[in-house]
């Protein structure tokens, strides 16, 4: 069974994030860069698959800058047997990426596809519900635990009220949550493998897909600066406080 | 050479392992004198026991630019957990590399880089240290095998260790350099006992002990580089890389200290405002960065040099005395900078004030370097 994993290069998740000057964007120059975290709990549950013998082969498959291939090495040396980078520097938003995942899906025919659910940049949490409704196939959204059975997957989904188990039958999409399992760092070896593993190169054109910007950023901004706390004498004050001041009850 | 894409790969990786999992592990293990097994094993699968073992022996082969980087980011964590794969990386398996037979190299090589085999060097003992060649312990052959006698003392890692490389005098009439040789020893050979693990000023978790041999019979196809009277030369061919390695340490760990010390500047406020705005304070700073950098230059220009085939003695000499004496300043600075809290236990200066020390003593001591560099300024004055 072949799985495809998405990785996205994006703002490593320690940096402090600054907003540009000119308020277009955030600040991305000289910015340490890493692979959003949840696709690294996808391409670990990719490679757990392949380690158990249920999958056979692990592609990696990024969309962004030539840089994004260094997100894809650092998928190969995690154990993705190849990858493949589709090239482009404008802004991608989340229905050109699943198009162009969708594409890729058509050409490599895997059985699941695993994303995060969502990108530590822009948090929109769209991706795997639109790549899904794009195939017309069965997706299993913020899971914390996989389990893949005779033609079917097993996702158990962290929802607001608790855990729900849904059945779906493959192929399906999955996109993972923090607890489905803890990434392992690649080992030093592995990451020299990863050298030579192959990784295919292409552009949104050769795939016939349009990716022009569905959406149009107005501003960004800082988020406005919290307030200090403050310390109230009684239970009936705080009750007030939160009624009347902060407008929660 | 270690591409630069690689290698970035290579440091950012050990950078998140040693950021989110050694420095939280770190007040535990000086608390237990006791590095977890399970950080053992994981530093064996990233392959950090054989970074300077070469691919065919089944390390990384990893040139000298690429080690001081990688050592580097470990000085930010504990030295402890550095010293767990110091001697593999270094004086345990270095002369084997750099002299062994190739059979020798295939016998050990693999299982050292590996990580299954913790590899020690045995070169000081009681009455030999800064003046190593006066070394007592001797090897006599006898048939096929080299009997040892001896003991050898503060070896790194011995109480775990699964093989040595010792130092003995196989010509009793040569009282010098020459009359050593280097032997390969299995730790099980009957014969070697091990003293009880020294207590230590610092680096808690990583462990030093006396080795004793009694009438160790150690096969004699085990000499190093085939021959006797090569060992002590062979001893001071590993020791610049060793040097090298032991000063990116420092400056790692230089780096982590400064760390400490901007950020409880910026948070500890006296006199009405965060200290670090006092001039004073920011002059310490300025001089732990200052001189940290420095040191850096000096291990990554020495490690460029030593991978292009240049002779580094002297300057791998230079890189260990002032790195090592640097970042015992520049722990003294965050130890102050800190205020009486640099004295307490909870904050990490305390114990890497202590830790660093014993870099400023073993591989040769800072008057040891002096005495290199010195002659060596003499011995090229003279032409020769
Ligand atoms: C934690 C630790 C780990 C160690 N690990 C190992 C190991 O794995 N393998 C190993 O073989 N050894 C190891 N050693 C031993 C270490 O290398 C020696 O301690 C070191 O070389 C100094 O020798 P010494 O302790 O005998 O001091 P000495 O040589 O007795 O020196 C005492 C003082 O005299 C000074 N001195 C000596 N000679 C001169 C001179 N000619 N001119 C001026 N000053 C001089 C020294 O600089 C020092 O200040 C370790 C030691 C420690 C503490
Ligand atoms: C073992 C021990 C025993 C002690 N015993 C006692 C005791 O019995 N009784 C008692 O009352 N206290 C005691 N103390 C507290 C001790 O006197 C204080 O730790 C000391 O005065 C420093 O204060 P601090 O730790 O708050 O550091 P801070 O005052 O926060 O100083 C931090 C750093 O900032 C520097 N700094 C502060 N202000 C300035 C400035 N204006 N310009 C430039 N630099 C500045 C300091 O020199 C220092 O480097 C003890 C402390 C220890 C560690």
């Amino acid at each position: 069974m072949k799985v495809i994993v998405a990785v996205k290069r994006v703002v490593d998740y320690n940096v402090k994030i600054r907003v540009k000057a000119d308020k277009t964007g955030v600040e991305l120059s000289n910015v340490k860069m890493s692979m959003n975290p949840f696709d690294e709990i996808g391409v670990e549950e990719a490679v757990r698959l392949k380690e158990a013998g249920v999958a056979s082969e692990v592609v990696a498959v990024s969309i962004g800058p030539a840089q994004a291939q260094e997100t894809i090495r650092t998928a190969l040396a995690m154990g993705a047997d190849r990858g493949i980078l589709i090239k482009t520097d404008e802004e991608v938003q989340p229905l050109a990426v699943a198009k162009l995942l969708k594409a890729v899906v058509e050409a490599e025919a895997p059985q699941i596809v695993i994303l995060g659910k969502q990108a530590i940049d822009d948090d929109s949490n769209q991706t795997g519900q639109m790549l899904a409704a794009l195939l017309g196939w069965a997706q299993g959204t913020f899971a914390s635990k996989v389990a893949l059975g005779d033609g079917k997957a097993t996702v158990t989904r962290e929802v607001d009220g608790g855990l729900q188990t849904v059945e779906l039958k493959l192929p399906a999409v999955v996109t993972t949550d923090l607890r489905l399992n803890e990434p392992r760092y690649a080992s030093l070896p592995n990451i020299m493998k990863a050298k030579k593993k192959p990784i295919d190169e292409k552009t949104p054109a050769d795939l016939g897909v349009d990716i022009a910007p569905r959406l149009k950023t107005l501003k960004v901004e800082e988020p406005p600066k919290r307030q200090a706390g403050r310390k109230v004498a009684s239970v009936e004050e705080l009750v007030q406080a939160l009624k009347n001041e902060a407008g929660v009850i | 050479m270690t591409d630069r894409d690689t290698l970035a790969q290579l440091v950012d990786t050990v950078r998140r392992y040693v950021r989110e999992r050694l420095v939280p592990l770190e007040a535990e293990v000086a608390e237990t004198d006791r590095i977890p097994e399970q950080v053992r094993r994981e530093m064996a699968e990233m392959g950090l026991f054989g970074m300077s073992i070469p691919e065919t022996y089944g390390g990384l082969g990893l040139d000298m630019q690429a080690e001081v980087e990688i050592v580097r980011e470990l000085g930010w964590a504990s030295p402890a957990f550095r010293s767990l794969i110091g001697t593999n990386n270094g004086l345990g398996s270095q002369g084997l590399l750099i002299d062994g037979s190739e059979e020798q190299k295939r016998e050990w090589l693999p299982r050292i880089a590996s990580g299954e085999l913790i590899a020690s060097f045995c070169l000081t003992e009681p009455e030999a240290g800064s003046d190593a060649a006066s070394l007592k312990t001797r090897a006599v052959r006898d048939g096929e095998d080299y009997v040892l006698n001896g003991t050898k003392r503060f070896i790194t890692n011995a109480p775990t260790a699964g093989v040595f490389t010792v130092m003995a005098r196989t010509d009793p009439n040569n009282k010098g350099a020459g009359g050593i040789s280097a032997f390969i020893v299995d730790a099980r050979t009957p014969g070697i006992s091990l003293g009880r693990p020294n207590v230590k000023m610092g680096q808690k978790g990583a462990h030093i002990c006396d080795v004793i041999f009694e009438d160790a019979r150690v096969p004699a196809r085990n000499i190093i580089g085939g021959r006797e009277g090569q060992g002590f030369k062979t001893a001071m061919k590993v020791l610049d890389r060793g040097r090298l390695h032991i000063s990116a340490l420092c400056c790692g760990t230089a780096e982590r200290l400064i760390h400490e010390s901007v950020t409880f500047a910026l948070e500890r406020r006296q006199f009405g405002q965060p200290i670090g705005e006092f001039q004073l304070i920011q002059a310490m700073l300025a001089d732990s960065r200052t001189e940290a950098f420095a040191a850096l230059a000096m291990v990554r220009e020495t490690a460029r040099r030593f991978d292009a085939g240049e002779k580094i003695a002297t300057d791998a000499a230079c890189c260990k005395y002032f790195a090592s004496e640097m970042v015992g300043r520049v722990a003294d600075r965050a130890v102050q900078i800190h205020g009486g809290s640099g004295y307490i236990a909870d904050y990490p200066v305390e114990r890497f004030y202590r830790d660093v020390r014993i870099f400023r003593l073993y591989e040769g001591t800072s008057q040891i370097q002096q005495i290199v560099i010195g002659r060596a300024m003499l011995r090229e004055a003279r032409g020769g």
